[in-house]
């Protein structure tokens, strides 16, 4: 086993919300925060990924410095001192969830997003009711796509692209207000240089993109997650050792996804490991 | 990082440098290296002298193979060979993977060892980032040799020859074991032939679709007295048996473990109830026990576990509780207070040593048994697809957007030579079957070389044509070539 090891193992005194604290030179405002269980929205971060800075509901106020700072990529210097919730901020968290609520639908989103939306007294059709747009794509047996849902943090392409699969098989395509995430060209996915990994997936914080099976089961409306177990067990198809998290529902596999905290993989799948379980379904022709 | 594959397959496109060697001839590059990391005087001499033995003689061995034999045999330039020989004497740290294009041939075991022989030959292993790294293609191929399903070994790489380690397990499971070696599933179809092996119990394997020369294989099968099958699915070897238990599926069904490939043993979880009338393998086999007279009594399977950790000194410290804490372990775990072993083989920079050196083993190259001429002159070779796995029964299951199965794939220049084009249907003929399959035009393969995917036997059963020439000391046949021709077919 190896010791994870700081790039910089120097300790850094700051000052968090009045109070003196230590942190690790390379920690991150949102390290400090989470460890110190400071309470910070975020969509974008994910704890796999390079922060992408893209919804910037996780920023804070620094004194000194003119603009608020994103606290997922901003790392700690001495002496800092930092105010994580404020007039200013709560202001920002607000306008910056009313904007994605009247664009996006976010009926799919985790139940801390629903937590931090209350919390900041959100009001979703202050800037109009929020319009679908697209169709969902399916173009497959395995993945939809809703954009009507996405939120544009870029998780999805940095999974396809080099912070796990290395595929590229999915970039921002468009400028300004238009962008969307796509296939090169627009082409459909099986057309794409899509694996089928299904990692965009695991890291897709809205329910934009789904495994088709869920989807199915949503729009039949016997999915039920009161009724899911999950367990962690260990994928059957090479000898890398991957765990698997089986969420279970009525003795049936629904959905495979893989622990983020996991040092062999860190959540990341491929293709078998995600939908290869589909052979032990009561309906494959099992020996019984 | 540079990949040896006579294909030019993903990893090779992402590789600095692609050696696109012919089937069979990775002994000829292995020496060729040897030889070349030998003249440029690049060995770790410090190393040689310090944990190998036998060095002198190999050096010998390789002595003729030059560059330029090397770019002979293996069709890859001479050049590419020095750099590649430079490069990984050279390199801080270097890993040598392989997967089955190393072991799916006559020739195995000679294959790995001339790999370890670089190893040797550079002190590029039992350190980190360095490393000799079989990439097992099942979650626990690793795990089941460990346990002893090997012929010549108890749990925990024990000999059954050995007296003393036959008595520990004979005092324990109350039973006595035969004192010398079994058969492999290789010697176990020959011995089908030869009258030795009259009745089979088969356990999550289905031999008359996964062996080479496969309609042999289906003969003898069919020709036993007696076949149990023990499987989640009706597979065709379930099909011919007399008797079936159907299984639970292993991941996900029953509670036990798992070893990867870097000998990390992980928790499976029972995740849901199996289907009908299956049980756990455990179960079954504690049935089965008791209908044959004894009386064995229903034990979970941490209980079996801890009876092994008292059994198998490198997994004595592996509790469940400590897998569930660490999230696996690598053995050797001799106790509880072990954290487990990342490098196995860093005893090799210990000084003094605490075991013998370990040895160069000089080998020669053979080519492969199934010669190309004439009436054959197309080498075939077999492998997985990513979407896919092994006789397709658990990967068939799901509708995958990328699957190409069922296919022969060529060269452009190959097809042209044919007169075929994509989508025919053209005859694959070998010196033991022929079959007929699509053909897909595929990138990264040469004239002469095509490629099938051994996962479809249902619609396409590529073991009609391969070999059943096996390693005398593994076991495994040569899967990974098979000489053939392609017959256009023409319709009336």
């Amino acid at each position: 086993m190896i010791e994870t090891t700081l790039a910089d193992p120097r300790l850094v005194e700051i000052t968090l919300n009045g109070e003196t604290a230590l942190a690790h030179a390379d920690a991150t405002i949102l390290d400090v925060c989470r460890a110190q269980d400071v309470d910070i929205p975020t969509m974008c971060f994910l704890e796999t990924l390079t922060p992408f800075n893209s919804c910037r509901l996780c920023v804070v106020e620094v004194a000194g410095s003119r603009t608020l700072i994103p606290s997922c990529s901003r790392t700690v210097e001495v002496g800092m001192e930092i105010t994580t919730e404020s007039e200013r901020v709560a202001n920002t968290r607000r306008i910056l969830y009313e904007m994605y609520a009247s664009t996006v639908d976010l009926s799919l989103s985790d139940d801390d997003t629903r937590r931090w939306m209350a919390k900041y007294e959100v009001k979703p059709g202050r800037f109009g009711e929020y319009e679908s747009h697209r169709k969902v794509k399916i173009q497959d047996d395995l993945y939809i796509r809703d954009y009507d849902k996405c939120v544009m943090c870029y998780r999805c392409v940095a999974a396809c692209g080099t912070e796990a699969q290395n595929t590229f098989a999915i970039d921002v395509a468009g400028r300004g207000l238009s962008s969307t995430i796509s296939t090169e060209f627009d082409v459909v996915l099986p057309d794409s240089a899509c694996v089928y990994c299904g990692n965009c997936i695991g890291v897709c914080p809205t329910g934009a993109l789904m495994f088709k099976s869920e989807y199915d089961m949503r729009e039949a409306g016997s999915w039920d997650e009161s009724r899911q177990t999950v367990t962690t067990t260990i994928c059957s198809f090479c000898g890398v050792g991957c765990s698997l998290d089986l969420h279970v529902q009525d003795n049936r596999i629904v959905k495979v996804s893989s622990p983020l905290d996991h040092d062999v993989t860190d959540g990341h799948l491929c293709i078998k490991g995600r939908f290869g379980y589909a052979h032990i379904q009561e309906e494959a022709g099992r020996s019984t | 990082m540079y990949t040896v594959d006579p294909r030019r397959t993903e990893s090779a496109e992402w590789a600095d440098t692609w050696l696109g060697i012919d089937v069979g001839s990775d002994i000829a590059l292995s020496n060729t290296v040897a030889r070349e990391i030998i003249a440029a005087g690049l060995v770790n001499t410090e190393f040689i002298e310090h944990s190998t033995s036998g060095f002198e003689a190999y050096a010998e061995s390789v002595q003729s193979w030059t560059l330029e034999r090397g770019e002979e045999v293996t069709g890859v330039p001479a050049e590419a060979i020095r750099d590649l020989a430079r490069d990984y004497a050279k390199a801080e740290t270097a890993q040598l993977c392989w997967t089955l294009g190393i072991t799916e041939h006559a020739n195995a075991t000679d294959n790995v060892l001339s790999l370890i022989n670089l190893a040797l030959l550079t002190g590029h292993v039992g350190r980190w980032g360095s490393g000799l790294v079989p990439i097992r293609g099942q979650n626990n191929v690793q795990g089941g040799g460990d346990m002893g399903s090997l012929p010549n070994k108890l749990p925990g790489f024990q000999n059954v020859t050995d007296p003393d380690a036959r008595a520990k397990f004979e005092a324990v499971w109350g039973a006595e074991i035969p004192p010398e070696a079994g058969w492999h599933v290789s010697e176990m179809i020959d011995e089908m032939e030869q009258g030795g092996l009259t009745a089979l119990y088969v356990i999550g394997e289905n031999p008359a679709q996964s062996e080479a020369d496969v309609s042999r294989a289906i003969r003898l099968l069919e020709g036993l007295d007696h076949l149990v099958v023990q499987d989640i699915f009706l597979t065709k070897t379930a099909q011919i048996a007399d008797v079936v238990f159907p299984a639970a599926a292993g991941w996900a069904e029953t509670d036990g473990t798992v070893t990867s490939s870097e000998r990390r043993v992980q928790r499976v979880r029972k995740a849901l109830d199996p289907p009908g009338n299956a049980k756990d393998d455990i179960e079954i086999l504690t049935l089965l026990a008791n209908s044959l007279g004894h009386d064995w009594e229903q034990r979970d399977a941490e209980t079996i576990w801890d009876e092994l950790r008292s059994l198998s000194p490198m997994h004595a410290g592996m509790s469940y509780q400590r897998l569930e804490a660490l999230d696996g372990i690598q053995w050797p775990c001799p106790d509880e207070d072990h954290p487990g072993t990342q490098f196995l083989h860093g005893w090799l920079w210990e000084d003094p040593m605490p075991r013998e050196p370990a040895a160069f083993s000089a080998v020669e190259w053979v080519p492969p048994v199934d010669p190309l001429d004439q009436d054959f002159p197309i080498r075939l070779t077999t492998g997985r697809r990513l979407d896919s796995y092994n006789t397709g029964v658990q990967s068939g299951g799901y509708r995958s957007p990328i699957r190409a199965d069922a296919v022969l794939d060529m060269s452009h220049e190959q097809a042209a030579d044919l007169d075929v084009s994509q989508g025919e249907v053209v005859k694959v003929v070998s010196r033991r079957g022929s079959i007929d399959v699509q053909v897909r035009l595929a990138e990264g393969l040469r004239h002469g070389l095509v490629f099938m995917p051994v996962h479809a036997p249902d619609v396409v059963d590529v073991n009609q044509l391969t070999i059943d020439a096996w390693d005398p000391k593994s076991g495994t046949a040569e899967f990974k070539a098979t000489a053939i021709r392609i017959d256009k077919i023409t319709r009336d």
